[in-house]
C-alpha cells in the first residue's frame, strides 16, 4: 500500500512539477503572477488530444509542435501585453496586482475560447494504455512514460540554468533585477525569455498529463491553484522548491485520495498550504526577505 | 459634519426612498434587475471598503456569500428571519476572521491564492458533508419571502454599507487604512497595527457580503454547494468594483450599472460566451482605466482646474514677463 502511493504520487508529481516550475519561472524571474497558467496546461491538453485524434500524431511526437509554439505565444503575450505593465509599475506590489488582474482576463479569454471551440465536455483518448507490472503492482504505461519525458525535461532545464550563460542571467535577474542590469544583463529581454520558457514547460506538463487524465475547458482554474500552491511552498524562483514541492502536493493528494476520499483532495492540498503559509512563509528552498 | 454632507445624505436618503418604490410600478424584468443591481451594488461596495484602500484583491466574496446562503438552508425555517440575518452577518465575520488570519499579516500574493482557492474548498467540504454525512447534496429552502421584500432588504443593506463606509472614512480606522494603501511599512512605523486593522476592515465586509448572500437564498428555493460558493461572483464582484474604481466609496456604484446591464444582456443573447465577456472587460479595465471610471473623473477634474488655474495666471506671467 505504502509503495503503491509513493510511486503513484511520484508518477503524478513529474507533470505536476513542469507546471509549477513554469510558473516559478513567471514569478519568479519575470515578476508576473500569471493566473492564466493551468489555462496554458489544458490549452496544450487539448492541442495533444487535437493532434492524436485529427492528425494521428502521438503526444509525444505533439511535444515537439505544442512546446515551441506555446513558447512563442506567450513571449508574444509578454512582449505586447504585460510589458506596457511591466513600464507602468512603480513598484513590485503595483505590478503584481495590475499582472493578477490582466492575467484573469486572459484566463477568461482563454477558457472562452477553449468553451466555444470544445464546449463543456470532457475529453480523453488512450495512448500507451497498457498496463505494467512492478513490484507486483500494476501501472498504466502511459504515467510511466509521462514521467519520464518530465524527469529529463526538468533535469535539462536545471542544466541549462546552472551550465549556460543565459541560464545564469536568468538565475541573475531573479535574484534582484536592478542589479542584474548593472552588470549588462539586458532584464527586459531575458524577462521575456524566462516567462516564455515558463509557458513552455506548462504546456509541455498539460500534453503529458492528457496521456493519462480526463480533462475539460474549465478545468485550468484547478491546476492553477495547484500551481500556486506548490511555488508559494517551494519558495519563489527556485525550480528545485517546485520540483520538492510538486512531489510533495502529488503524495498529499494521493495518500488523501487512497486512504480518505477522492472528494477531500483540494481540501488536503489546502491544508498543507496553510501550514506553509503559518510555519514557513518564505517556502521550502526560500530565503527570508527583508 | 458640514452642509455639503448633510445635504448628500439628504439626497442619497430621498434616491433610497425613490428607488424602494420600484415594487409597487413593476413585478417582472425590472424588478428582478433592481434584486440584481441592489444585490451587487451592496457587495461590490463592501468589497471596496476593505480592498480599495489596502490594494489587496480578495476573491473570496464567493465564500461569504455562500456561507450566507447556507445559514438560511440551515436556520431558515426555524429561526426568525432576524435573527438569520445576525446569524449570517456573524459567521461571514468569523470566516474573513479566520482566514485573514492566516494570510493578511503576509504579502498581497499570498492573500489572493488563498482566497482563490476559499471557496472551492468550501464547497468541497460541505458537498463532502452532504454526500457521506448530511444525505443529500441539494436541499430546499422554503422561506415565505416576496420579491418585494428582498428588494427592499438589499436597498437597506446597500444604504448600510454606504452609511458603514462613510464613518470608517471618518474615523482613525478610515486614516490608518489609508496610511497603509500608500505605504504598509511607513505605517507600521506610525505605530499602525496593521495586521489588526486590515482583519478589522476584512470582517466587516464579509459580514455584508454573507448577509446579501442570506438575503438573496430565498430566490433560488433550490440550493445546492455549486449555486451558493460559485466562483463567478467573485470575479464578477472584483470587475465591477475596478471598473468603477475602488478608491472612492461610491465607484463600486458606478461600474456596478453598466456592468450588470451588459452581463444580463449578454448571458440573455449568448449565454456561451459571458467568459469571453468577463476576459475582455478585465483587460480593457486593466489597460484604459487602471483607477476606474470615479478615478477618471476625478482625473479630468483636477486636470480642469489645474487649467482654469492656469488661464487665471496667464495675464498676470504676461504682464511681468512685459516688465
Amino acid at each position: 500500500m505504502l509503495f503503491l502511493i509513493l510511486f503513484t504520487s511520484l508518477l503524478l508529481g513529474g507533470a505536476y512539477a513542469l507546471m509549477a516550475m513554469g510558473l516559478t519561472l513567471q514569478y519568479g524571474v519575470a515578476r508576473i503572477m500569471n493566473l492564466s497558467i493551468g489555462e496554458t496546461l489544458v490549452g496544450a491538453a487539448f492541442a495533444a488530444f487535437w493532434l492524436q485524434t485529427q492528425a494521428q500524431v502521438g503526444p509525444l511526437w505533439g511535444l515537439l509542435v505544442i512546446t515551441p509554439a506555446a513558447f512563442v505565444l506567450n513571449w508574444l503575450i509578454y512582449r505586447h501585453l504585460l510589458t506596457p505593465l511591466v513600464r507602468r509599475a512603480k513598484n513590485r506590489g503595483m505590478l503584481e496586482v495590475d499582472s493578477i488582474l490582466a492575467t484573469f482576463g486572459l484566463l477568461f479569454i482563454l477558457q472562452g475560447v477553449m468553451l466555444a471551440l470544445f464546449g463543456g465536455n470532457y475529453y480523453s483518448y488512450s495512448y500507451f494504455s497498457e498496463p505494467v507490472e512492478l513490484f507486483g503492482h500494476t501501472f498504466a504505461l502511459n504515467r510511466i512514460v509521462a514521467f519520464a519525458v518530465a524527469a529529463a525535461v526538468a533535469l535539462a532545464l536545471y542544466l541549462g540554468l546552472n551550465r549556460t550563460r543565459t541560464g545564469t542571467a536568468v538565475r541573475a535577474v531573479s535574484v534582484d533585477p536592478v542589479a542584474a542590469g548593472l552588470v549588462a544583463i539586458d532584464v527586459a529581454r531575458t524577462s521575456a525569455l524566462a516567462f516564455a520558457i515558463g509557458g513552455a514547460l506548462t504546456a509541455c506538463g498539460g500534453a503529458l498529463l492528457s496521456m493519462f487524465l480526463t480533462f475539460n475547458a474549465s478545468m485550468g482554474v484547478v491546476f492553477t491553484t495547484k500551481a500556486l500552491i506548490i511555488v508559494i511552498m517551494g519558495g519563489v524562483g527556485d525550480p528545485r522548491g517546485a520540483v520538492i514541492a510538486a512531489l510533495l502536493l502529488a503524495l498529499a493528494e494521493t495518500t488523501v485520495a487512497t486512504l480518505v476520499d477522492p472528494g477531500l483532495t483540494l481540501a488536503a492540498t489546502y491544508g498543507l498550504f496553510v501550514l506553509i503559509l503559518l510555519f514557513r512563509p518564505q517556502g521550502i528552498m526560500g530565503r527570508r526577505t527583508a | 459634519m458640514n452642509t455639503r454632507e448633510v445635504l448628500i445624505m439628504a439626497a442619497s436618503g430621498l434616491l433610497l426612498a425613490g428607488l424602494a418604490c420600484l415594487p409597487l410600478a413593476d413585478e417582472g424584468f425590472w424588478l428582478t434587475l433592481g434584486i440584481s443591481l441592489a444585490g451587487y451594488v451592496a457587495m461590490s461596495t463592501a468589497w471596496a471598503l476593505f480592498s480599495g484602500p489596502t490594494s489587496y484583491v480578495s476573491l473570496a466574496t464567493a465564500a461569504f456569500f455562500g456561507t450566507g446562503a447556507y445559514v438560511v438552508v440551515n436556520l431558515g425555517e426555524t429561526a426568525p428571519w432576524p435573527v438569520v440575518l445576525v446569524v449570517a452577518a456573524v459567521c461571514g465575520a468569523l470566516l474573513a476572521l479566520l482566514a485573514g488570519m492566516a494570510t493578511l499579516r503576509l504579502t498581497g500574493v499570498h492573500f489572493v491564492i488563498f482566497t482563490f482557492g476559499l471557496a472551492e474548498l468550501i464547497r468541497q467540504l460541505v458537498t463532502w458533508y452532504q454526500t457521506n454525512i448530511g444525505g443529500a447534496v441539494g436541499q430546499y429552502v422554503f422561506v415565505d419571502i416576496s420579491s418585494a421584500q428582498i428588494y427592499w432588504q438589499l436597498l437597506a443593506l446597500c444604504g448600510l454599507v454606504f452609511l458603514a463606509g462613510w464613518a470608517i472614512n471618518r474615523s482613525r480606522l478610515g486614516l490608518a487604512l489609508r496610511v497603509i494603501g500608500d505605504d504598509e511599512t511607513v505605517a507600521a512605523h506610525s505605530g499602525i497595527n496593521t495586521a489588526r486593522v486590515k482583519l478589522l476592515l476584512f470582517c466587516i465586509s464579509g459580514a455584508f457580503i454573507a448577509v446579501v448572500g442570506a438575503v438573496l437564498a430565498p430566490r433560488w428555493t433550490y440550493i445546492e454547494p455549486s449555486i451558493a460558493f460559485n466562483s463567478m461572483i467573485s470575479f464578477q464582484v472584483v470587475i465591477m468594483a475596478l471598473l468603477g474604481g475602488s478608491r472612492r466609496l461610491w465607484g463600486p456604484l458606478v461600474g456596478v450599472i453598466p456592468f450588470t446591464v451588459l452581463y444580463e444582456l449578454i448571458s440573455g443573447h449568448f449565454p456561451n460566451h459571458t467568459h469571453l465577456l468577463l476576459g475582455t472587460a478585465f483587460l480593457l479595465i486593466v489597460y484604459f482605466l487602471p483607477q476606474g471610471v470615479a478615478g477618471r473623473i476625478e482625473q479630468l477634474r483636477l486636470r480642469r482646474t489645474h487649467r482654469e488655474t492656469h488661464a487665471a495666471r496667464s495675464p498676470a506671467t504676461l504682464g511681468e514677463t512685459a516688465r
